[in-house]
């Protein structure tokens, strides 16, 4: 059932939060208003295009550029050498530190080697943008092609093709120690642990029954709809650069680009204009934006560059790579007593921005699920691949982990002959028994499983859908059930436990709230939607807290030269952490101007009520004054209460205490054509627990379009490079990002459980159903197969691989 | 993303593009018709012409036409207007089948039968449908006119039996008094294209099946005639078990070796595919065939 | 050599000197200033580019700016009608059809094609009748339901009209805001 929207004007502002209030970003949307990076024009702009490396590994003996340069048109072409002679440090940072990680150079051109294709080697700078490429034809590259490695297990063989050679790296420590070469291999990043290894195997020693399970999470394309594109402009009489690109975090775009340009962060301006879509790839620092920047800065004219849909493919970073083998421990009454991971992550040929802390803090930490889990010991070994750097990408380490529960959990299940629901309810932490403690370093502060459980066992009627697969089996027709009942950790905090953890970035947010004399109001949110609805709903948030209609509020983000400072949008985090923000702001705008009240209307602050954006003396309902009034007294400063300044703006730093644990179960309901391998969906319906809802319709997009997500990485999407690094998956034709018909109605459905520690209780909703559809789907199908006596198929579940071990072939089984 | 330069000439006839085509004929040229299969390979720099002759205004080579004995397609025609034909639908299903399975709408309303045709593509959908339907080949060329089996047409991937100095003008689908007509696909979920595609036009007479025409997209370097499946339905009379008998035998003359073999699908899972969309398009033939009993479901 | 050609895009006829390789989706963008249409592949797969040319939905990334010489392209820029919203806008913004809005312009001119062909269209000929444009944000549902939205009130508006020729009153609709 769809939620039906509304418009504002047809609620009283004490109704507005928790409305399905129709989005205002939308009218310019939907009349090509808006404005994307792309539709940025300007008369003096110039064009840049990158020349990639077609081979996956490859020394580079030489670059002539000179037949390009010679082009009519052509401005500037330029390689590392330039960069280099300019004296731009262009190394781009690591964002996120491990024990003893390996963070190797990761120049924005490469200059002696490329390490994987797509990784530029040099870049035309061109009146026009047809032009710019025709050019990248005339470069003439030198390669002398080496030894590939692409799979993230083989890459920390002894005797696998080396990426990185150490010995010329001042910052590695490790060469410096003959016994670590010996023992590192040379393609490892880290190998990081979590949880209590002899506590984990006692219980493994000890199990009645054990289950395991090899299994991957394939290497995913993002696939934002916008590609990646940035303009930017440099003005040399302020030594100022103005940059609009697409971001997901301008602010810690701003800083890191800083650093790689060496641009004062005060001269530098980074505007994220219409973002179209980013699903985590649009967070990290890429060389593209950078050498944008560093052209328009050579060349004193505006730059623009936008990437084609094959770059993306080739440079995005992309999401998961896991090669994983897990074990599950149980008693002889199905009682969950211990589980045991090994984990090897790709990543790729750099570390990408945030890379080290996917497969490890986001990972590890949440291989507990909704379970009581005594003992839990995860080991996660990252390497250097021949591939395109692997970073957070929509749900970023939780949904490999909810893979693994989830996988194992069903897998329990049938070997304790259990109905999975049984099974998962007997195992689930119990309501009373919050917070909890798992034994991977987490504290769930709030959860209730059971309720989200019912209520998806009656979407899809469970005790009848059972009877009527027997029924059909029959008839040689295969329905199979999928659960999954996932946990999401959203809002990464708080900043001093990340900082002991090895991020080098606060994971709190900025928000401002500016009253208007005239009593509107601009909020400033250091965030960065592009496409979740924040102006819309932090609207909705600051008019609650302030009692000031709806539609007299303005909502920024996005700029940093506007708003404060900004961690951006990531992690499901802006309702929780951004949104609390403002709303803590619009406290402390509250808290000022009833000061303000309190002088002008000769009471104590403590006899005043505020409800509606109205402060009234208790009692004498009479002596009043809205907020309006007050911001007008606040500006005026006639007669402003001794102390306190004029004006009405607050800006507040919120720093969560801890991450939210949203929640939830999600049940796919699928039919096998043991034939031709096909799957078809009969349901899908999916029990959320996101905490309050600041707007529903909101809620329930972000919930489809993420188990939409999730289906495609179930179902049809893989990223394949071939032995050589060359990627066989490069455009939508070989890359299937679902299509309309791929994805079944889905039924959603919620249950309520507010975060105690934020104001808003609010917990995040952007990758809940990303991390819960992958496992619902791979259930269904091997539930389906149950006949075939097949416990697990890798994704994505092509017909090839459905009908491969039906059939017993040893290549699909 | 970005054609590489070229020179551009438009046919303002069939003569203005023979005449054209013989000019440049030193240089790599192409011809554009729709452009929904050159201008993609263009785009990837996988084509890239010194000429390209637009015969894309040539308004003689649109359009169907319900001639005597046969539908006429022209060579421009887009596939949208062979799906939206009534004509071709009741004369030549098998033919509007196809098209209607061919990429999207937007796809469709630009993409011409000719040039769909005279591509070659494997994995595209109207070549099979072309076979089963016993169509014909009508191509203009310095000489005139000649005609061209569908049977002798298709050749290898991308490779027919035009001529480089030939212009696909139109094809001919042979009208068909009672028959059934179907097309089966298995799409790409990524490119849409035909992993495998069959064609099958049965000729019936009561509930016997009296010639049947049945051709696979996909599965081998160029569409190809499956005849043990048509061997086996000739002279049965058109049920579930003939159709499961005689889809069974749909891969008999195919060499596994030989079939298509990529990342989307396996030889061995192609040849599996074939069978099942056999059985497929015979079911749905029998489906819409006006002399079988209706169908169980 | 550059060819001279005439767009005449949303009812405003343009001359304008094209390289024969420019595709037409860029004449509109980068020429002509009609933003709207945006490009998200080059595979003719994503759908984001789509427009209408002479009334049939194309996708503007695989047509030459000189194959549509003399053509009528209506792009999303076109879509509104002295301000007000076209029901398949209203659509999309009533059933919450869309979230980052970049392949919205293409999705909704495509949407408008399936209406005109048939007024009254099921979930599954939606679902089909969109399958050359992707969606990353939504996972399609609430364009389905945006469509269905349309569809009704294209309905409702129609059946209006001829009350209104009767002599009755029109119902209103709502307005494009000015935010």
């Amino acid at each position: 059932m769809s939620i039906e929207t509304i418009e504002a004007e047809e609620i009283d502002v004490e109704e507005v939060l928790g409305s399905a209030i129709e989005r205002r970003e939308d009218p310019e949307l939907v009349t090509g208003e808006g404005v994307y990076t792309d539709d940025v024009q300007d008369p003096e702009l110039a064009h840049m295009a990158v020349l990639r490396s077609q081979y996956g590994h490859a020394e580079i003996d030489g670059i002539d550029t000179s037949e390009a340069e010679a082009m009519d048109g052509v401005i500037g072409v330029y390689t590392a050498e330039d960069i280099d002679e300019a004296g731009t440090p262009g190394d781009l940072p690591v964002g996120w530190l491990l024990p003893d990680l390996k963070t190797p150079s990761h120049p924005i051109l490469a200059g002696d080697r490329a390490r994987y294709q797509g990784d530029g080697v040099a870049v035309v700078v061109a009146e026009e943008r047809y032009l710019a490429h025709d050019a990248l034809d005339r470069i003439d590259v030198d390669y002398e092609r080496l030894d590939a490695v692409v799979d993230p297990k083989a890459a920390v063989e002894a005797d696998a093709p080396q990426l990185h050679d150490w010995s010329e790296d001042p910052t590695d420590t490790d060469v410096r120690d003959d016994e670590d070469i010996e023992r590192v291999p040379p393609n490892q990043a880290f190998d990081w642990e979590i949880g209590d290894s002899e506590a984990t195997d006692e219980a493994f020693e000890n199990a009645a029954h054990t289950v395991e399970v090899d299994l991957e999470n394939q290497r995913l394309i993002p696939n934002a709809m916008e590609p990646r594109a940035t303009v930017a402009e440099y003005k040399p009489g302020t030594g100022e650069v103005e940059v609009q690109m697409t971001s997901q975090n301008p602010h810690l775009h701003r800083q890191l680009m800083s650093a790689v340009l060496d641009v004062p962060e005060h001269k530098l301006h980074i505007v994220a204009p219409e973002v179209g879509g980013g699903f985590g790839s649009k967070i990290h620092h890429y060389p593209d934006e950078a050498l944008t920047c560093w052209c328009a800065m050579q060349l004193e004219r505006p730059v623009k560059w936008q990437a084609t849909r094959s770059e993306t493919y080739l440079t995005d970073a992309h999401g998961r790579d896991h090669v994983t083998h897990a074990e599950l421990a149980m008693d002889d009454a199905g009682t969950i007593t211990g589980m045991r991971v090994t984990t090897y992550a790709g990543m790729g040929a750099y570390l990408s921005t945030f890379a080290p802390s996917i497969p490890t803090y986001l990972y590890g930490t949440l291989l507990s699920g909704q379970y009581d889990i005594p003992a839990i010991h995860c080991n996660v070994i990252g390497s250097f691949t021949n591939g395109a750097p692997v970073d957070a990408y929509r749900g970023a380490g939780r949904p490999e982990a909810l893979y693994v529960v989830e996988r194992l959990v069903t897998l329990g299940a049938r070997e304790m002959g259990m109905d999975p629901a049984a099974f998962r309810r007997q195992n689930f932490i119990p309501e009373d028994d919050f917070p909890h403690e798992t034994p991977v370093a987490v504290v769930y502060d709030s959860g209730d499983y059971e309720p989200a459980l019912d209520a998806a066992l009656e979407m899809v009627e469970y005790e009848e859908l059972r009877e009527r697969q027997a029924e059909l089996r029959e008839e040689d027709r295969y329905l199979g059930i999928g659960f999954s009942s996932y946990i999401e950790a959203c809002g990464l905090a708080p900043s001093e436990l990340a900082g002991q953890l090895g991020a080098q970035a606060g994971l709190w947010e900025s928000g401002l709230v500016r009253v208007h004399p005239s009593g509107t109001v601009t909020a400033f949110c250091g965030t960065s939607g592009h496409g979740q609805g924040h102006e819309t709903t932090y609207a909705q948030i600051v008019s609650d807290e302030l009692g000031v209609p709806y539609e007299d509020i303005e909502i920024v983000e996005g700029d940093t030269d506007e708003i404060p400072q900004g961690m951006g949008t990531y992690g499901s985090r802006s309702a929780a952490v951004g949104g609390s923000a403002l709303a803590t702001s619009s406290q402390k705008v509250v808290d000022k101007a009833r000061t303000i009240a309190a002088h002008l209307l000769e009471t104590g602050e403590e006899d005043l009520e505020f409800e509606n954006g109205e402060f009234n003396v208790a009692g004498a309902p009479e002596r009043s004054m809205t907020i309006q009034e007050v911001a007008q007294q606040a500006y005026l400063a006639h007669n402003i209460p001794e102390g306190v300044e004029p004006g009405l703006e607050e800006t507040s730093f919120y720093d969560p205490e801890n991450f939210t644990f949203p929640f939830g179960t999600h049940v796919a309901v699928v039919e096998v054509d043991p034939e031709s391998g096909e799957i078809e969906f009969h349901q899908y319906a999916a029990v959320d627990d996101v905490g309050n809802q600041i707007n529903p319709k909101i809620v329930e997009g972000q919930i489809h379009g993420g188990i939409a997500q999730g289906i495609g990485q179930a179902l049809y999407e893989g990223a394949v490079y071939d032995d050589n690094g060359t990627l066989l998956t490069g455009s939508m034709q070989d890359y299937a990002v679902p299509k309309a018909e791929h994805v079944p109605n889905m039924e959603t459905d919620a249950t309520v459980t507010p975060a105690p520690h934020n104001p808003l209780g609010v917990k995040g909703v952007g990758e809940a159903g990303t991390i819960a559809s992958p496992q619902a789907v791979v259930n269904a199908v091997t539930d389906a197969l149950q006949p075939f006596d097949i416990d697990h198929i890798d994704m994505p579940l092509t017909e090839e691989k459905v009908w491969r071990a039906v059939n017993g072939s040893e290549e699909g089984s | 993303m970005y054609p590489a330069p070229f020179e551009y000439e438009r046919a303002e006839s069939v003569e203005d593009a023979l005449s054209l085509m013989d000019e440049h004929s030193d240089s790599i040229t192409e011809l554009l018709a729709g452009g929904h299969s050159l201008l993609p390979t263009m785009k990837a720099g996988l084509a890239t012409p010194d000429v390209v002759i637009d015969i894309g205004e040539i308004d003689a080579l649109r359009g169907i036409e319900n001639a005597e004995g046969s539908i006429t397609v022209g060579a421009l025609t887009p596939y949208s207007a062979v799906d939206d034909s009534e004509t071709v639908w009741t004369e030549t299903a098998v033919f509007a089948d196809a098209a209607h399975h061919i990429g999207d709408v937007q796809v469709r309303n630009r993409g011409t039968v000719g040039g769909n045709i005279a591509h070659a593509d494997p994995a595209s959908d109207l070549p099979a449908a072309l076979l089963a339907a016993d169509g014909t080949v009508i191509a203009h060329g310095p000489d005139g006119e000649r005609s061209i089996a569908a049977d002798e047409f298709f050749e290898a991937s991308y490779m027919t039996a035009l001529a480089e100095d030939e212009l696909l003008t139109r094809i001919e689908l042979p009208k068909r008094g009672g028959h059934a007509g179907a097309y089966a696909k298995k799409p790409s979920p990524s490119s849409g294209y035909a992993i495998v595609g069959v064609a099958v036009v049965l000729e019936t007479d009561g509930n016997t099946v009296t010639d049947a025409r049945v051709a696979v997209n996909g599965a081998m370097d160029h569409a190809v005639r499956l005849e043990p499946v048509e061997e086996a339905l000739s002279g049965e009379s058109f049920t579930d078990e003939t159709i499961t008998t005689a889809a069974e035998r749909a891969t008999d003359d195919l060499d596994t070796a030989m079939v298509m073999d990529d990342l989307q699908a396996s030889n061995e899972f192609r040849a599996q595919l074939v069978e099942v969309y056999t059985e497929r398009a015979l079911d749905t033939a029998l489906d819409r065939s006006s002399v079988a009993p209706p169908a169980a479901d | 050599m550059e060819h001279d050609i005439t767009l005449t895009v949303n009812d405003t006829e343009h001359e304008i000197a094209v390289e024969p390789r420019t595709l037409l989706v860029h004449t509109l963008r980068d020429a002509l200033g009609y933003t709207g249409a945006n490009v998200g592949c080059e595979s003719s797969l994503c759908g984001a580019c789509t427009v209408t040319m002479d009334g049939d939905a194309v996708k503007s990334c695989t047509v030459l700016a000189v194959q549509a010489d003399g053509t009528e392209i209506e792009t999303v820029e076109g879509l509104a009608e002295d301000g007000d919203f076209h029901p398949i806008q209203e659509g999309f913004r009533k059933e919450h059809g869309l979230q980052c809005g970049y392949c919205t312009p293409g999705m909704m001119m495509t949407a408008r094609e399936l209406l005109e062909d048939n007024p009254d269209p099921d979930e599954a000929e939606i679902r089909e009748a969109i399958e050359g444009n992707l969606c990353r944000c939504t996972g399609y549902q609430n364009i389905v339901n945006a469509v269905e939205f349309a569809a009704d009130r294209m309905e409702t508006d129609a059946a209006n009209r001829d009350i209104a020729a009767d002599g009755g009153t029109d119902r209103t609709t709502d307005t494009v805001e000015d935010e």
